[in-house]
């Protein structure tokens, strides 16, 4: 068993509305220290593979066909061996 | 003769009802729904993306929606030349299965925006806009929070240059500026249109513009445009 986290942000070069905004909010109630803002998600998986190489295969297919849309967002698969569950 | 419709529905859509009257009672032409899970279209001969929230926006915006087995129907269709409208929930649902380039950001102002837009005409030459009278702004409402369209330079520069920019956000009197742009689209894209101009995206809907008791009727020469295309081939 793996187990598979997945990091999704939006493209370095896109402007990201609700980061832009929890920005906003943040210098508001007084953190002036912070000067950008971008959010996220998280998507973890579960998988049942043989080995790592297969595990990280199917994420990242996972990824490519239905999780990340490549054309506005990159993703970061974290990946590490999970006790079996019961 | 009158032109099939297809509306599809998934779980989610809200405005297939608001399609169905445009088309069957205020245009007058055979209209069916379509149900998400049906692998054929039947002989429909243009098929409607609705708009709506389609599996709840989960994920994303219409990512979900395009693995009902229907969508694979619709490609087929699509590639075969048929015509394929998608309305605003339908346009996020044509451009995540790869029928049309880009993809939907949220607003800029972050907020759902319900009003009505002023639209201009880029291409009159498809069969979505060929009826819609030279020089005319449409008045069509726009209700959305993620019609904020992008897609890198590439894209845009192939949509401009292939004429497939067809509706852009402008003021009343035809002016396309940023102040007219209601979600932040780039180049202020309300629709545009494959390369092959048989399928057409759209964030604002003609669906509810079809009477004017209801305060525009400007919808109508969309589908009287695809309906007189469709009698004409």
């Amino acid at each position: 068993m793996y187990h598979a986290r997945i990091y999704v942000t939006l493209k370095k070069s896109i402007l990201d509305p609700r980061g832009k905004a929890s920005f906003g909010a943040l210098k508001n109630i007084g953190f002036s220290g912070i000067s950008d803002v971008r959010i996220g998600k998280v998507v973890d998986l579960n998988i049942e593979a043989a080995d790592e190489q297969e595990a990280r295969g199917i994420a990242r297919n996972a990824c490519e066909k239905l999780l990340v849309n490549e054309v506005m967002e990159d993703y970061e698969i974290e990946l590490k061996a999970a006790a079996k569950q019961a | 003769m009158s032109v099939k419709f297809g509306v599809l529905v998934f779980p989610g859509s809200n405005c297939d009802h608001d399609a169905y009257h445009a088309l069957k009672h205020v245009m007058g032409n055979e209209t069916r729904f379509i149900w998400h899970k049906e692998h054929d279209l039947g002989d429909v001969d243009v098929v409607v993306v609705p708009g709506g929230f389609s599996y709840g926006d989960y994920l994303r915006s219409g990512a979900i929606a395009r693995f009902s087995p229907v969508m694979k129907a619709v490609v087929d269709f699509a590639n075969k030349g048929g015509l394929v409208i998608g309305i605003c929930n339908g346009f996020q649902i044509l451009l995540e299965s790869g029928l049309l380039p880009g993809a939907m950001l949220h607003n800029r102002q972050l907020r759902f925006t319900c009003k009505y837009v002023n639209l201009k005409t880029e291409n009159s030459d498809t069969p979505f806009t060929s009826a819609i009278p030279e020089g005319t702004i449409l008045r069509i409402p726009v209700a959305h929070g993620e019609g904020n369209y992008i897609a890198d330079q590439e894209t845009l520069d192939r949509l401009r240059g292939n004429g497939q920019i067809v509706f852009t956000y402008c003021s009343a009197t035809g002016e396309v500026d940023d102040a007219f742009n209601p979600n932040g689209a780039a180049l202020n894209i309300a629709g545009i249109c494959n390369e092959n101009r048989n399928v057409l995206g759209m964030m604002p809907h003609p669906e509810r513009a079809v009477e004017k008791e209801l305060g525009s009727a400007d919808g109508q020469f969309i589908f009287k445009s695809i309906i007189e295309h469709m009698i004409s081939v």
